[in-house]
């Protein structure tokens, strides 16, 4: 018998030994340094960025505080501030969200839910894929050989150059993205919802209405977080499509929609291009303040967000 | 009653010993594409009775059932052949609305599927998008009490239908579906997920609704449906993997007398 209980004695130990020794997983660990290392190198890029443009723009604001948000472009770096790239980035992101988000959302909708799946549906669908990724200095080409002319007509006095023509542009840049980030939203539905809801006698709208939109409504709202951040930092688009590069008098309204307008990331580009240092620091100031601004933009859509998830 | 309102048929009072079909199945075939799933099913579902469909996995019970709401409408590429009478009236016909068919034939689902919202609201969405005016917030207790969830959740009519379990959910979404006060429901293997406690909670349930619904349930679980049931149809896969019936009757007879050998075979045991 004493050969049994010794069996037993080394299968014990062989099981714990095989249990508890410490093989070392080496890719394992190499896999795991390298992704941490990528997320290390990504935080490094953006500190090291927001620390030079913080550093550079603190002075002006110090210096200027309030006055740099409410004076017009100017010459004299000194004077020269950010108001009408306030103004122009505000209306702009206006145009785009009354403009494209409905319109992007609607097409998703139109796509996901109701056409049926053929030849013709799947060709579009690629297409707007392919549309995401064009350059956006071609959509720039599309809005002054389009929107520009079109705006011209309209507006007899000016040249077509105002800011509903910049607007129209970035709105048809980012809808693309809208239609997409949609459809990804409206598609991860579960099925099994909708069969619920039409099992209980509910019509394909109401279905949509109260079942799939709540439920795809954080996605949707992701996408246009996504959309407003590429929409807002456009610069190259807007040059085509007529903001002003350099200074310009007018500050109302009134003005941008009849005339000159430009944009934050037109001031920032203009600036940084300027010979004298003192407008690299505005430029690294008119940086924060898109940022700020782009960050607010994206919390309203975050808390959005963040309130459709939880309504249930 | 529903059903009479309905089909504006005369109310009687005395029971006939073989009621009228509440739903009859007329050479039907099912097509996916070019798969032919159904074939020549020529079935008769008695009113106020369980009838469950039984039969080998893949061939076809539930694309039948889901013929009957018309839920199938929903899969493109789908054709249906032949017809299925709901009170006389086929559903295929082509002024026939899905759905007014789905408010009248209701569903609960294989996997526990209520909605992202709350447990009132869950119940209460049927009864909202069809029009219902009346009282919301003793429909909703009347449903949840008939689907025996009621004391279970009284005290939590406002958190999330999807924080239940699933014996709960499945009971929820009875409820859901008692809620529109349908003719009759549609129960697609109900209890395959759930535990077997839950699953015989689901069985009295379907017991006491029967005596105002008619009920037809698939079912892969045969003791299930020699237990809860009145009456069985059989179905199996032939060469070309249509699924046709085989035999149909009073449950209590086909499992213990059946009249064809695959029958016997299948409930005994043998295959499937």
């Amino acid at each position: 018998m004493s050969t049994i209980g010794s069996n037993a004695a080394a299968t014990q130990s062989s099981v714990h030994a095989s249990l508890t020794g410490a093989r070392r997983d080496t890719a394992g660990a190499i896999f795991q340094g390298a992704l941490l290392a990528s997320l290390l190198f990504s935080l490094a890029v953006l500190l090291v960025l927001v620390v030079d443009v913080l550093g550079k723009a603190m002075p002006v604001f110090a210096e200027r505080g309030v006055g740099f948000l409410t004076s017009p472009l100017s010459s004299n770096p000194a004077k020269a501030g950010v108001l009408q790239g306030i103004i122009g980035t505000g209306v702009l992101a206006l145009i785009v969200a009354v403009v494209a988000f409905p319109m992007g959302l609607a097409t998703a909708i139109y796509l996901e839910e109701y056409a049926a799946d053929t030849w013709f549906t799947r060709f579009v669908q690629v297409n707007i894929r392919n549309l995401a990724g064009v350059p956006s200095v071609v959509y720039g080409l599309l809005g002054l050989s389009v929107f520009v002319a079109l705006a011209n007509s309209l507006d007899g006095a000016g040249n077509g150059r105002n800011i509903l023509a910049g607007g129209a542009t970035l709105a048809v840049l980012v809808l693309p993205i809208v239609v997409i980030t949609s459809i990804e939203a409206l598609r991860a539905v579960p099925n099994s919802i909708r069969e619920a809801g039409y099992g209980v006698g509910a019509s394909q709208w109401d279905v949509i209405r109260k079942l799939i939109l709540p439920s795809a409504a954080p996605g949707i709202l992701t996408g246009i977080v996504l959309a407003l951040s590429r929409a807002l930092g456009e610069t190259a688009p807007l040059v085509l499509a007529g903001a002003v590069l350099g200074s310009f008098s007018g500050t109302t309204l009134q003005t941008l929609f009849s005339g000159s307008y430009t944009a934050l990331p037109m001031i920032v580009y203009d600036w940084s291009r300027k010979p004298q240092e003192a407008f690299r620091q505005d430029a690294a100031a008119a940086i924060v303040v898109l940022l700020a601004i782009t960050l607010f933009a994206n919390g309203i859509a975050i808390l959005l967000r963040n309130r459709s998830e939880q309504s249930w | 009653m529903v059903m009479a309102a309905l089909s504006g048929e005369p109310l009687t009072t005395d029971k006939p010993p073989r009621p009228a079909p509440i739903i009859e199945i007329e050479n039907l075939s099912f097509h996916y594409g070019a798969f032919r799933a159904v074939k020549d099913v020529t079935v008769a579902f008695a009113p106020n009775q369980i009838t469950a469909l039984i039969g080998p996995s893949g061939c076809g019970k539930s694309t039948l059932l889901r013929t009957l709401n018309r839920m199938n409408d929903l899969i493109p590429g789908t054709r249906v052949e032949g017809q299925v009478r709901y009170h006389g009236q086929d559903l295929y016909a082509k002024d026939v609305d899905a759905v007014e068919v789905r408010r009248r034939i209701g569903m609960v689902f294989q996997k526990a599927n209520p909605f992202p919202k709350s447990i009132y609201e869950n119940v209460a969405f049927g009864p909202k998008v069809t029009g219902f005016k009346g009282d919301m917030d003793g429909l909703v207790e009347s449903s949840l009490r008939r689907a025996a969830l009621w004391n279970d959740v009284k005290d939590k009519l406002g958190q999330s239908g999807m924080a239940l379990s699933g014996g709960q959910q499945q009971r929820l979404c009875i409820a859901r579906a008692i809620a529109t006060n349908p003719d009759v429901i549609l129960m697609d293997e109900p209890c395959s997920a759930l535990d077997p406690r839950s699953t015989l909670q689901i069985e009295e349930l379907m017991q006491e609704l029967r005596e105002s619904y008619t009920i037809l349930i698939v079912t892969h679980n045969m003791q299930q449906a020699s237990r809860a049931s009145d009456n069985t149809v059989f179905l199996n896969m032939a060469e070309d993997r249509a699924g046709y019936v085989v035999e149909q009757g009073p449950t209590y007879d086909l499992f213990t007398n059946p009249r064809n050998q695959m029958t016997e075979d299948y409930v005994s045991g043998r295959f499937g």
